[in-house]
Order: C-alpha cells, then sequence, then structure tokens
C-alpha cells in the first residue's frame, strides 16, 4: 500500500498542478470577464445594459457542463478549434465571469449614495471616480464573494476530465485500480478541501488589507457599540 | 458530414423528445429529491451546528465545511466506487441523489443560519421573558420568520442544484445531458443535441430566477 503511494506519487502531483494551474488561469480570466460585464451592466446605455444583461442570463442559465461541451464538441463542427486548455479556460471565464459580474456590480451600487454625489459635486470624471472613490470602498466588499467563487472554480476543475484533460480527477480515475477506490478517493477530496482552505486563507488576508486601506481596519479589531453597524459595514 | 447545413432541422427534431423526455423523467426528478433532502438536512445541520454540545457542533462544522469545499465529481466517484469496498451498494442513480442532496444541504445549513441570525435579538429576549419553552420558541417565533427570509436563497440554491445535475454524466447516470451526449457521438453531430441540452436549462431556470427575484423584492429583502 504505501509502496504504491509512494509510486503514485509524481502522477498524482501532476495532476494536482494541472488543476491549480486551470485554477489560477480560469481565475484571473473570470475575474476579467466579471469586470467587463459588471461595469457594462452599470452603462448609461439602455442597449448596453440590455445585452450584458442577456449574455449574463445566458451564461448563468445554461450549465456548465453543457457550455464545456458546446466548446469543446460544437464549436470544432462549426469550424473553430481551440486547444483543450484554451477552450477550457474560455468556458470557465465566461461561466464564472458572468456569476462574478454581480458581484463587481453588486459591490459598487453598495457604495452609499451620498459617495457617488459626492463626485459629481467635486466635478470627478467617471473614470476618476471610479479609480479613486468608489473601486477602494468596493474592492473590500467583492472580495468575501470572489472566495466563494474562487473555490466554485477549483471544485469544478474537476469537470475537466470528461474533456480530456489529465487534472487531479483524471489522474486519480487511473490510480484508483492501483491504490484501490477508497485511498484514491479520499486522498483526492483532502487534497481539494487543503486547496480551497488555502485559497480561503489568502483571501481573508486580502480582504483586511484592502480593508485597511480605506481606513476600516481589520475586521477584528472594529470597535462599535452596535453589532448589526459591523455585520454592513 | 460537410454538405449539412449548419443547423439540422431534421435532426434537432429527432432528438428533442428523447431529450425533453430525459429532461422530464431524470433531470427533473432528480433534482426534486435532491432537493428535497438538501432543504431537509440542511436544517438538520444549521440546528446542528447551533448546537451548544461541542460533541455535536464541532463534527457537523467540519463536515460542512469539507463538503462545501470539494468536487461534487469526486464525491459522487467516492461513493459510487468506494464505498461498496465498505460494504454498501447503491445505485448510480441513488449515489447522485443523495451526493447532489448532501452536498447542498450544506449549502442550504449556511443559508438557514443567515436566516436564524437575522431574527432579532429582542425576540430570542421575549421569548426567554415570556418563559416559553424552547420548542415552542423555535416552532412558533423564528421558523416562521426564517421561512420567509430563506425563501428566495433557497430556491437560488434549488436552480444552483439543477444547473449541476449534469455533473451525475462521470458516473454515467442517464440524465438530459448525458443522453444529449450520446445522441452526438452516435451521429458524429454535436450542434443540436447539445444545444438543445442548454436551451432546456435556459428555458426551466431563468424564469425561476426571475419569479424569484420578484419574491425577493416583494418580501422585502
Amino acid at each position: 500500500m504505501l509502496q504504491e503511494l509512494i509510486d503514485a506519487g509524481p502522477l498524482f502531483l501532476r495532476g494536482v498542478g494541472i488543476t491549480i494551474l486551470y485554477t489560477l488561469l480560469a481565475a484571473v480570466s473570470a475575474l476579467v470577464v466579471s469586470f467587463v460585464f459588471g461595469l457594462l451592466a452599470m452603462s448609461r446605455s439602455t442597449v448596453v445594459r440590455g445585452v450584458t444583461r442577456a449574455v449574463v442570463e445566458f451564461f448563468r442559465g445554461t450549465s456548465l457542463v453543457v457550455q464545456l461541451l458546446w466548446i469543446f464538441f460544437v464549436l470544432p463542427q462549426l469550424g473553430l478549434r481551440f486547444e483543450a486548455m484554451a477552450a477550457a479556460t474560455l468556458a470557465f471565464a465566461l461561466n464564472f465571469g458572468a456569476y462574478g459580474s454581480e458581484i463587481v456590480r453588486g459591490a459598487v451600487t453598495s457604495v452609499p449614495k451620498a459617495q457617488w454625489e459626492a463626485t459629481v459635486a467635486l466635478g470627478m470624471g467617471r473614470v476618476q471616480r471610479m479609480r479613486r472613490v468608489l473601486m477602494p470602498q468596493a474592492i473590500p466588499e467583492m472580495i468575501p464573494p470572489f472566495g466563494n467563487l474562487l473555490v466554485q472554480i477549483l471544485k469544478s476543475s474537476s469537470l475537466l476530465f470528461i474533456v480530456g484533460i489529465t487534472d487531479l480527477t483524471f489522474e486519480v480515475n487511473q490510480l484508483r485500480f492501483e491504490l484501490g477506490s477508497l485511498p484514491a478517493f479520499g486522498i483526492a477530496l483532502v487534497v481539494y478541501f487543503v486547496l480551497a482552505q488555502l485559497l480561503l486563507a489568502g483571501m481573508r488576508f486580502w480582504e483586511n488589507r484592502a480593508a485597511a486601506k480605506v481606513g476600516r481596519g481589520p475586521r477584528a479589531v472594529t470597535v462599535t457599540a452596535d453589532p448589526q453597524a459591523v455585520a454592513h459595514t | 458530414m460537410n454538405e449539412r447545413s449548419l443547423w439540422d432541422w431534421e435532426y434537432a427534431f429527432d432528438v428533442l423528445p428523447e431529450l425533453v423526455t430525459a429532461f422530464l423523467r431524470l433531470t427533473l426528478g432528480i433534482t426534486a429529491a435532491a432537493s428535497l433532502i438538501a432543504v431537509v438536512l440542511g436544517l438538520v445541520l444549521a440546528l446542528g451546528r447551533r448546537s451548544r454540545i461541542r460533541g455535536i457542533s464541532w463534527p457537523v462544522y467540519g463536515l460542512v465545511e469539507f463538503v462545501r469545499s470539494t468536487p461534487i465529481p469526486i464525491q459522487l466517484f467516492f461513493v459510487y466506487y468506494a464505498l461498496p469496498a465498505t460494504g454498501i451498494r447503491i445505485s448510480a442513480l441513488m449515489t447522485g441523489i443523495i451526493v447532489l442532496g448532501v452536498h447542498y444541504a450544506c449549502y442550504m445549513s449556511e443559508v438557514y443560519r443567515a436566516g436564524i441570525d437575522a431574527v432579532p435579538k429582542g425576540q430570542w429576549e421575549a421569548c426567554v421573558a415570556l418563559s416559553l419553552p424552547p420548542q415552542r420558541t423555535w416552532r412558533a417565533v423564528v421558523l416562521p420568520q426564517v421561512v420567509r427570509r430563506v425563501l428566495p436563497a433557497t430556491g437560488n440554491q434549488i436552480i444552483a442544484l439543477f444547473k449541476e445535475t449534469p455533473f451525475l454524466i462521470v458516473i454515467g447516470v442517464l440524465e438530459m445531458v448525458t443522453v444529449a451526449n450520446q445522441l452526438a457521438a452516435e451521429q458524429y453531430r454535436y450542434i443540436e443535441p447539445i444545444t438543445i441540452a442548454g436551451l432546456i436549462f435556459l428555458a426551466a431556470s431563468y424564469p425561476t430566477s426571475v419569479v424569484l427575484r420578484r419574491l425577493e423584492t416583494h418580501l422585502g429583502y
């Protein structure tokens, strides 16, 4: 048993590496898509808002598996052939970006209205207003939901094997005959759990830093009489 | 294959009945059964996590965190392939329903927790002042308010669960997407079946989420 585990080690680690690589690639591209869709959804033009809304609802409403299969099997039949890595990144970016755009929109609209009005009164331009006033306050709000989304992305990377990418799930599936199902999948579950906890810990660290930057400090030392007020800051 | 048009209506209408049947019989059935587990077990987990006995609250906390941060496909494999080694043998369909149900029960427990925490503290104090027994406090005061608060979030979780039923493809449960995939592979023609499967998902989930958004504004949260 121990010998088999040692033999399986390199393959297992390679699977873990590919899973991490995909998660990071998908997370970064989903983040870009989130901001693009999120900001477009707040556009002044009704047409832009309408189109963004439709695209977001489309990617939220049709299942990720369907989108993955569509990009892998349908697009090549239409003449668009992607490398597996690019195709998977595209599917994840659009699907999770659609969810993420709601996070961006929600966080920006949650900045108190008086702040908007103040930027108008000060004669700030749209870009300056976003960069200097709204985003710094919205970003600490976005980090916890983005942390959850990141865990969702990590978890969904386990679907990559259905389109033939050799991630952790794929390797475990290969190894289960040598190791036995219980240890093979048991170890995989623990590895995913540890990766998720690491991602969440990183996000918590970042959240405290971002909150401190806008003078809100780490949440643990916020001094207030009203516990409800803490929940809303 | 190349001489066929981009979208073949005849083929589309050929595969449509099978996809709709698979959708109604399996996708919706799995969603309903798993949601039921999620809604009931979720409340049990939420109450367990609030328990003052650490022997209960800590394991529940650990379980919820573990299940929430590990992928459904691996959980499916674990239950489907690994449990038989311990003598428990269940069908792929049952595995799918149980795994999805338990996975979303862990999410639901967080939904309930937020709902319970949102009940104003004064209400708890009033119950203590009126010396209501804990059972009546929960049944008559807390839960009715929790239900109202968690309704929209519960709907969202059920839609999410519904959109994850295709994950069962990994253990070969014949839900709609698996059927679409098989039909496509037989004909080597993926455009129609996969697109229709996606549209069926959209047609079912979009109106539901619109209704939920209305409900959310209606309930005033």
